[in-house]
């Protein structure tokens, strides 16, 4: 979605889920994209639409409405007639670290992602998707806050593993299939960080762990280089679909694209699957 | 715990390294006392004790045997031993170590990589201005004047965020500043010919990194005696 609004014109600096209230055209239009690439879950445009992240903004105060807007715009094209996808949640990292590590008390972790999951719930998201995250102490805040307003509805969790094969706070993809499996998520896996190559090994590690978990795999298009000081993913859709397969044969049951892909990805992906849009 | 007193010192010294590595204060603090009251100068409980101390951490996190929740309680167990000595380092006129001032450009508000690089410089004895998020190059500039800086640092994780380090660079050199300042760049976006194109003298992939280039630059510019 990002890599899609920056294209679209998003500039540094600005807030991507602004764009869910001022631009809505731009953000269901590259749902319906993603759909007709043959994506069958739509995440919704709210990475950063926790009150910790939207207050860096100044947007704090506008959790509800854009949150909510996001997921009826998702909503719109999944749920429309001849639509086929699901509608995700998605729920990023407050940025902050929790206490006594850091400065972010666990009660005021679990308020704001219950605020943030209460909104989505009420635009009608199908799933919530808890992604990018790399301490398992703020995973449970957010999945205690979203229990706290929609229980029973499931979760899905990945991990971001970028340093060392590891989460930057050190969480192996072993100890993540063990420890997120045992907090009851529907689907567990790794997303973002570095490219597929990269996330392959962790694929792995998860599905010798605990072979009966539904596992996620979204990597980002590659890894970024310069180019005239943009970043640029140079990971092809052919590279993507190469991967879609090689990570299907690892176990992983649902596959995506993260940082640097566009439609073009995930068509090649969907039809290496065999998905037909 | 032992009787510290009874200890020899290379004991001494490793136990505090040890507890350093722990993430352990009250310890840390307990040993540097036992230093000071052996007679040791605060500056070498600083350099033999702690900075040796997170120097383990440091090369330890680069090869990622410790992550970041280790490296944070380190950091913090190291302030605390710092706390003890930095009043006796002033009064002992103890050789200066060198004042960074650090930030996370303007639109950019990525700060743990960032927090630990500036952790990390305390832990290596330097004096750390930390600005925060969001940082202007008018900011950035008051605070180089205003605490005589000898070091500048700047991170950006955005690569549409990265540019606005060159505009910093560029109004140091329009200020006269730039000259006598030394110039780090990190983030994960960046690259060392990123970090040469704006006019800044390293990249840092990390913050181990950041510290040993932070060391060497600093000895080179004061004529290569220190640490």
């Amino acid at each position: 979605m990002g890599t899609m609004l920056f294209e679209a014109g998003l500039t540094s600096g600005d807030s991507p889920e602004r764009w869910n209230v001022e631009r809505p055209d731009v953000i269901r239009g590259v749902h319906r994209a993603y759909q007709a690439a043959g994506s069958r879950i739509l995440l919704t445009n709210t990475f950063g639409g926790n009150r910790f992240r939207l207050a860096l903004h100044g947007l704090e105060t506008r959790v509800p409405e854009l949150n909510e807007a996001a997921a009826r715009l998702a909503a719109e094209v999944a749920h429309a007639p001849g639509g086929n996808a699901v509608v995700a949640g998605d729920i990023g990292p407050s940025g902050g670290i929790l206490a006594p590590l850091g400065d972010l008390e666990r009660h005021d972790a679990v308020k704001g992602f219950a605020e943030q999951a209460a909104a989505l719930h009420a635009g009608g998201v199908d799933v919530f998707w808890i992604e990018t995250m790399s301490a398992l102490e703020e995973v449970e805040a957010a999945l205690e806050g979203v229990r706290q307003v929609a229980p029973g509805m499931p979760v899905v969790i990945t991990l971001s593993f970028d340093t060392h094969g590891h989460t930057m706070m050190g969480v192996s993809p072993e100890q993540a299939a063990k420890e997120l499996t045992a907090l009851g998520a529907a689907a567990v896996g790794g997303n973002c960080g570095l490219g597929p190559a990269e996330l392959l090994p962790a694929m792995v590690a998860m599905h010798a762990t605990v072979p009966d978990a539904v596992l996620v795999a979204k990597p980002n298009a590659g890894l970024p280089v310069l180019e005239d000081g943009r970043a640029v993913y140079r990971g092809s859709p052919e590279e993507m679909a190469d991967y879609a397969r090689r990570l299907t044969a690892a176990g992983v049951r649902i596959i995506g694209a993260c940082c640097g892909s566009a439609p073009a990805h995930l068509r090649a992906m969907a039809e290496a699957l065999g998905v037909t849009a | 715990m032992s009787d510290l007193s009874q200890l020899p010192l290379e004991e001494l010294l490793e136990q505090i390294q040890d507890n350093l590595y722990g993430g352990q204060p009250e310890p840390v603090v307990a040993g540097v006392h036992e230093l000071l009251r052996r007679g040791l100068t605060p500056y070498d409980a600083l350099t033999k004790g702690l900075i040796a101390g997170m120097d383990v951490v440091g090369e330890d996190f680069r090869t990622g045997k410790l992550f970041v929740p280790q490296v944070l309680m380190a950091a913090k167990a190291m302030k605390a031993g710092m706390e003890v000595l930095r009043p006796l380092l002033a009064e002992t006129g103890a050789p200066r170590i060198g004042t960074l001032v650090i930030g996370t450009v303007k639109g950019d508000i990525h700060d743990i990589g960032k927090n630990l690089v500036g952790m990390m410089m305390e832990g290596a004895g330097f004096q750390v201005v930390n600005l925060g998020i969001n940082t202007d190059v008018e900011k950035f500039l008051h605070a180089v004047r205003e605490h005589a800086a000898d070091i500048l640092g700047m991170s950006a994780l955005l690569t549409t965020t990265m540019p606005y380090m060159r505009v910093v660079i560029q109004a140091l050199k329009e200020s006269g500043l730039r000259e006598k300042l030394i110039v780090l760049v990190g983030g994960a976006p960046l690259n060392a010919d990123f970090a040469k194109q704006i006019g800044a003298d390293a990249y840092c992939r990390d913050a181990a990194k950041a510290v040993e280039t932070a060391k060497r630059l600093m000895a080179e510019k004061m004529g290569g005696a220190l640490v």
